[in-house]
């Protein structure tokens, strides 16, 4: 009973973060129908430049780790709305392919950069939220990390909501990536608002990787993503890709399967990469469009 | 009347393939206008030229402005609103949403008034405001792009084959309420069809495109009576 709870407590933990990462996958997703290869390793890039600012600049304290998480946003947003207009833009948006190898150019790139810059050596993160535990039940505890990182993506998930369905930009976010051609047609400006998805996607891409490395029990390196990428993919597929709330049951769900099924089944540990994207085929096989998607409607 | 949309050896078309060859014509301020023709001809193209879809040369002003050298976001702010062949619409997009998208280059606070009067018009449209667009019939969706397009405010509503797979009874309330917009507001339309005898019906003139340039213009009630047309494109 407390082992269960213990790894329930671990699936809600892990699957917080995935959670966070999957959405910065669909908004990428929203913008330009793609799966962003880049996108962890942008985030990982966004915690080290939190790092970098919070500890070697600030001191580490704890409001300055949070004023250098606002800024390592906002760097990291500038550096994707970049990325968007010299690299993305240029290509025609329903040629998926050159944008497939150029988002894979970037993973392997900005890993590489993060590599020559920083070294592949782990290091420490200071701890951004109160530490210790929040509920004591035997063996399994629920930290207060955990808490504050659920409480932090349900604050994202609203405020990202709020920003897609009651802002300007929002609408029209939505409406490109609904309907290019229309879009262009009511006179919004295509290219500044994918641009728009790009930013955002990235210092939500930055606050994950950070909130995900302050867990006391982890380090940051540039490789920090490439696992956190897989599972967040899938996660994002089960939710449906195009679903922010489905990002996060998706997340949940993917978290349960790593931390709980994975467990009691005869899977070695080690296959829990290997589950997801099993996870991930059969969803992508059985339901196209995900469990919270919206599936294509097209009438001709 | 004046002039407000002057057109002259506009030529264009898709990579390679040149669908224009020069067209010239004209649309006054206030008039409704048809180009007709087979298909191939060069109308959707004509329109798509026009909002700025598509690679174009020659020259096209409204109101004074050189279309040909601006994007179709600022096209849009001039005051030029395209319902598109097969609608446009947003699928993913609530109805609600869909108009709220169409006066997306409004800053002025008649937005919501001008939503009303359109639900006053299509009242199924308000009906069915929560619901996305693409689970809307052919029908609602037409009314839809016309409402959405009309929600810009525009001077001038470049229509693309508005008939295109509806109902006739549907088709003929479509141009019924277009003919009276025109009346009410005297908002001017350049109107691509198909269906020739409904369009030069609420038409002041219209014109023939053969191959990618004009064959034949002339008012709509001469057009509707020439024989060698009503052979050759009316279909009667």
């Amino acid at each position: 009973m407390e082992l269960l709870l213990a790894r329930l407590f671990d699936a809600v933990t892990n699957g917080a973060v995935y959670a966070l990462i999957a959405l910065a996958l669909v908004l990428i997703f929203k913008a330009t129908t793609l799966i962003n290869f880049a996108q962890g390793e942008l985030a990982m890039l966004g915690a080290f430049i939190v790092l970098v600012i919070g500890v070697e600049q600030f001191g580490g304290g704890r409001l300055a780790l949070w004023v250098a998480l606002f800024l390592g946003m906002i760097i990291t947003a500038v550096l994707a709305a970049g990325i968007e207009r010299v690299l993305i833009r240029p290509f025609d948006p329903a040629d998926h392919l050159p944008l497939v190898i150029i988002t894979l150019g970037l993973f392997l790139g900005i890993n590489a950069l993060a590599g020559i810059v920083w070294r592949f050596d782990p290091r420490a993160f200071p701890a951004m939220f109160p530490e210790g535990n929040a509920i004591t039940f035997g063996n399994a505890t629920l930290s207060w990390y955990t808490l504050f990182t659920l409480a932090t993506v349900v604050i994202v998930l609203a405020g990202l909501t709020l920003l897609l369905n009651r802002t300007k930009i929002g609408l029209a976010f939505r409406a490109v990536s609904s309907n290019l051609e229309s879009s262009e047609l009511v006179g919004i400006r295509v290219g500044p608002t994918l641009q728009f998805g790009w930013a955002l996607a990235a210092a939500v891409g930055t606050l994950a990787a950070t909130i995900f490395v302050a867990d006391p029990v982890r380090q940051l390196e540039p490789t920090i993503m490439l696992r956190i990428l897989i599972f967040a993919a899938a996660a994002a597929a089960l939710g449906g890709l195009d679903s922010l709330w489905g990002a996060l049951a998706g997340g949940m769900a993917v978290g349960f399967v790593q931390s709980v099924v994975v467990q009691y089944s005869p899977i070695p540990n080690e296959l829990s990469l290997a589950a997801a994207t099993v996870v991930l085929l059969i969803v992508l096989t059985v339901k196209p469009s995900g469990f919270f998607g919206t599936a294509q409607v097209e009438r001709v | 009347m004046s002039t407000v949309l002057d057109v002259k050896g506009l030529t264009g078309g898709y990579g390679p393939i040149q669908v224009l060859r020069g067209l010239d014509f004209n649309v006054d301020d206030g008039e409704v206008v048809v180009i007709l023709g087979a298909n191939g001809a060069g109308k959707t193209t004509t329109l798509r030229a026009l909002s700025g879809m598509i690679q174009r040369s020659g020259e096209a002003t409204f109101d004074g402005n050189d279309l040909i050298s601006m994007k179709p976001a600022d096209i849009v702010r001039l005051g030029i609103a395209h319902v598109p062949q097969g609608r446009g619409t947003f699928p993913e997009l609530s109805v609600e949403d869909n108009l709220q998208v169409g006066a997306y280059v409004r800053k002025d606070a008649e937005i919501e008034k001008d939503m009303a009067q359109w639900y006053e018009v299509y009242p199924v449209l308000y009906n069915r405001r929560e619901q996305l667009a693409g689970s809307l019939s052919g029908g609602e969706q037409q009314m839809l792009a016309v409402s959405r397009a009309l929600m810009s405010r525009p001077k001038l509503l470049l229509l693309d084959e508005p008939s295109l797979g509806l109902a006739p009874i549907i088709v003929a309330d479509l141009f019924e309420r277009l003919s009276t917009i025109n009346a009410e507001t005297g908002m001017t339309m350049l109107v691509v069809e198909q269906n020739a005898q409904l369009a030069l019906g609420i038409g002041n003139r219209g014109y023939v495109l053969e191959s990618g340039s004009i064959a034949i213009s002339g008012p709509a009630d001469e057009l509707i009576n020439d024989d060698a047309i009503r052979k050759a494109y009316l279909g009667v």
